[in-house]
């Protein structure tokens, strides 16, 4: 894989790569996902040729066997030229969970680094339309959260009250 | 609710003129739209000039329930996100969950699956360009559409009971093999498509008022396709030639690449896309031609043995061996094993690439099954393709992007 000599030239001790059936990995740790995944992704995307964002999704670890960091965004890059994939993985960890938004790479991260935002509470700094985009604005949860109960009473009693006069 | 956008509108525009702008709020419940979503049209005249989407209105925590239900249980789920055609995503759904677990599935099997998610491309594409043609005022197109639907919705039934939510994949194989009325169904299917295809065809490809309403309009270019992660004939109309049946061969597409072309289009705007899914289901067409006539014998179920995949009545009553096997499968503390890994599975569905990102964690159920919804992806380019429109573009830009609003908020 010509990519990893890139990454390894130029960001060498910053990831860990694994693979699992098809999917080649690269991981960046929580600790330095914040300063390296921006210019890790742009170097992926305009020296390695993976120009396509074919993905980007959000993963709650907590409770998983072996896990370490908490929260993590995944990135699914695709080479359109070769048809190579690649998943990038960054970790971000409470109380404060942040990354550098990819809005400025591709336009197409937008609505989903909202989404992940929306469901786990993982802010993107640099993002230009820091929304929700799923839950309603006044939600205070982030429902895809593995502390989130998947069933019982929840925010809905905090919903402020409408009536026909302030309506 | 207070819903802002991101930069104030009165910013972008020259001053004098802020005071004639006024906002329209179209939807969440309007017929042009079909499915339930919410625009904020910020208007000048009727000219467009900043589009807001605004959805979440179907949202229903699909995923929350993937991370709660087993592999064959979520199936009744993933049905319900593209309703237009759920063959093609429990075929997704499951292609992911077989990666994960490794399991090769039969070549009947596999072909049997290649049919149902041509004929899932055929209805969907059928649909979108028949209520595509309806929005815009052709009637008649939507109505030899929709009668070439119901016959594979009578497919459907024939081969899985249902004919909306038909839940027919399982795990390592299907939940009934097909009948031998059913290949008769699908080659009665295949030779009465494509005069229907036909009709469709001259009804809308030299039409004036068709022509004038949808080219130009929602133009699309290939780098604005490639930044914004366009997938699916919305892509393939906009140049950028990228196809998973072609670059990842799945299921039986390897062996009947011979049998299809990938249909691309380089204008980008809603003619175009109308002509890649009218170009796109005479492939499919091909496909299905191909592949039911090379329709191989044999279980459509993995081995019994390999403790996969749930026995059927008469080895799950008359053999210990049979259930042991479904009580394995069904009592909630045991079910699969799985790999403490994850993976991505995607397929090339009617909308676009539609993939599950599976997190397992050594149990039968998901720790995490995210979705890679094309209507998502695709409506975020809508304010793009919509601003500088006339205001009677939106239905024609909304029906040529497919949006499903169940598999848009999921």
């Amino acid at each position: 894989m010509p990519y990893l000599d890139t990454l390894n030239a130029k960001f060498a001790g910053a990831f860990t790569t694994s693979a699992f059936r098809d999917n080649a990995r690269v991981s960046v740790g929580a600790d330095k996902a914040a300063l390296v995944l921006f210019d890790l992704l742009k170097c992926l995307k305009d020296e390695c040729g993976f120009d396509f964002l074919a993905e980007l999704g959000g993963i709650d670890y907590m409770g998983y066997p072996n896990a370490t960091d908490r929260f993590c965004v995944v990135y699914g890059l695709a080479n359109l030229t070769t048809g190579e994939r690649v998943w990038v993985k960054a970790f971000a960890n409470d109380p404060d969970p942040e990354l550098p938004s990819v809005v400025e790479l591709w336009r197409g991260a937008d609505w989903m680094e909202r989404e992940v935002y929306d469901m786990y509470g993982v802010r993107f700094s640099g993002h230009p339309d820091h929304r929700r985009i799923l839950m309603p604005s006044e939600y205070t949860g982030h429902p895809l959260r593995k502390d989130y109960p998947l069933r019982g009473y929840g925010e809905r009693h905090n919903f402020p009250t409408v009536t026909r006069a302030d309506s | 609710m207070p819903l802002q956008t991101a930069t104030p509108v009165a910013e972008d525009v020259a001053g004098a003129d802020a005071e004639f702008l006024y906002t329209l709020n179209f939807g969440p419940q309007h017929p042009a739209t079909h499915t339930t979503l919410r625009l904020i049209l910020t208007l000048d005249g009727e000219t467009i000039v900043k589009a807001v989407p605004d959805i979440g209105y179907l949202h229903s925590g699909f995923e929350k329930l993937g991370e709660d239900l087993d592999f064959n249980q979520y199936v009744t789920i993933v049905d319900r996100m593209n309703y237009i055609s759920p063959v093609a995503n429990e075929i997704a759904w499951h292609h992911t969950v077989e990666k994960l677990i490794g399991i090769e599935i039969t070549p009947r099997c596999k072909y049997v699956r290649t049919i149902l998610a041509e004929l899932a491309r055929i209805s969907d594409h059928l649909l979108c360009v028949g209520a595509a043609a309806l929005d815009l005022g052709a009637l008649t197109a939507f109505l030899y559409a929709f009668n070439a639907r119901e016959k594979v919705y009578n497919i459907i039934e024939a081969t899985a009971g249902q004919r909306f939510h038909p839940s027919y994949t399982r795990v390592g194989g299907l939940s009934a093999d097909i009948s031998d009325e059913v290949v008769a169904l699908i080659r009665d299917f295949v030779k009465t498509f494509p005069k229907v295809h036909g009709d469709i065809v001259r009804l809308l490809n030299r039409n004036r008022i068709f022509i004038d309403r949808t080219k130009g309009i929602g133009v699309l270019s290939k780098e604005d396709a490639i930044s914004y992660s366009a997938s699916g004939p919305v892509a393939r109309a906009s140049g950028v030639v990228r196809d998973l049946r072609k670059d990842e061969p799945y299921l039986a597409y390897k062996e009947l690449a011979s049998a299809f072309k990938v249909v691309c289009g380089k204008g980008g705007d809603c003619y175009n896309r109308y002509l890649v899914r009218m170009g796109e289901m005479l492939e499919s067409w091909k496909i299905i031609a191909a592949a039911v006539e090379s329709l191989p014998t044999g279980p459509v179920n993995v081995d019994l043995n390999d403790k996969l995949t749930i026995p059927d009545k008469n080895a799950t009553y008359r053999s210990i061996e049979g259930l042991i096997q479904h009580f394995e499968l069904f009592m909630w503390n045991r079910r699969w094993e799985t790999p403490v890994e994850e993976v991505y599975g995607a397929n090339e569905t009617a909308n676009g690439e539609l993939g599950f990102y599976v997190v397992a964690d050594g149990s039968g159920t998901a720790f995490r099954a995210r979705t890679r919804p094309p209507s998502f992806i695709h409506f975020a380019m809508f304010p793009l393709m919509m601003e500088g429109h006339q205001i009677s573009d939106v239905p024609a830009v909304l029906g040529s992007l497919n949006i499903i609003a169940a598999e848009l908020d999921r």
